[in-house]
């Protein structure tokens, strides 16, 4: 093995080691007629969310802070990766009466 | 004001003594073709809004409005299929259909904040309305379980839209 790719390999587990610290979870939440499941979760930066939208309507899970705005269609299953700390109340967009919070650790 | 005012009463009472016409309680085939066709007449009024609406607050629910009635149609529609029920022309359908012509028509010469207004006014006192009839006749009434169940999910995404509608019409003050 020449010297260059030595380096680059010893570059590439070098970062990986940096970018996963440690094993991310899955964390599900269930949209079932108009309520979020648990109305109350606690996740970690990296973790990822599995959205289960059982209602025949189209909903979002809308981070009142901005930090995530994810579509969820009706009777699909969506992810998405937590990427920003934060106790984070979000809300449906097209049903605004319906609310929980997602607290992520950083 | 006082147009808004008297239009919200008179399109309140008109659709309330439409819900009350009906005498005698209405069979399943009556109930859907009533559902479906209080679905329509909201579709129909969320398109003219998506078209006429000046604020970007009214416009979104309209859209929310169109999305959400078209999908519990739907369902409504694959109900009727599945237990090979025919939906049924009524009066109560018939009255609901003829004064929705009318408010459209209405609405229709508003233009710009006052449409806005008057349009959200008109949802808060027609999902106010349907949601009554849902609620006393039209769930107690419903005899097939599937058709219960689906009024049942419609009356509490219709009463979300009450809420919804009272929201957006509240920031427009």
């Amino acid at each position: 093995m020449r010297p260059g790719r030595y380096r680059l390999l010893v570059a590439a587990l070098l970062l990986g080691a940096a970018v996963v610290p440690a094993p991310a979870a899955t964390i599900q939440i269930t949209i079932d007629n108009l309520v979020f499941a648990p109305a109350e979760v606690s996740a970690k930066v990296g973790d990822t969310v599995e959205w289960i939208n059982k209602d025949v309507f189209a909903h979002t899970a809308t981070a009142r802070n901005g930090d995530f705005d994810v579509a969820t269609p009706p009777k699909q299953t969506v992810t998405s990766v937590l990427t920003k700390a934060g106790s984070v109340e979000y809300y449906c967009r097209y049903h605004p009466n319906m609310k929980a919070v997602l607290t992520i650790a950083p | 004001m006082f147009i808004r005012l008297s239009a919200a009463i008179a399109a309140l009472s008109l659709l309330g003594s439409a819900a009350l016409a009906q005498g005698a309680k209405p069979t399943d085939p009556q109930i859907a073709h009533i559902a479906y066709t209080a679905g329509v007449i909201d579709i129909n009024a969320a398109k003219q809004a998506i078209s006429k609406a000046s604020n970007k607050d009214v416009k979104a629910f309209a859209q929310d409005m169109v999305r959400d009635h078209e999908a519990v149609n739907k369902q409504a529609l694959d109900l009727v299929k599945k237990l090979k029920v025919t939906p049924e022309d009524n009066d109560t359908s018939k009255t609901l259909s003829k004064q929705a012509t009318e408010k459209l028509a209405e609405l229709d010469k508003l233009k710009g904040a006052e449409y806005d207004k008057a349009y959200l006014a008109n949802e808060v006192a027609y999902h106010k309305t349907v949601n009554s009839a849902l609620e006393t006749q039209l769930i107690p009434s419903a005899s097939n379980a599937e058709l219960k169940s689906l009024l049942q999910t419609g009356l509490k995404i219709f009463q979300g839209h009450q809420q919804h509608a009272e929201q957006v019409a509240a920031k427009l003050k």
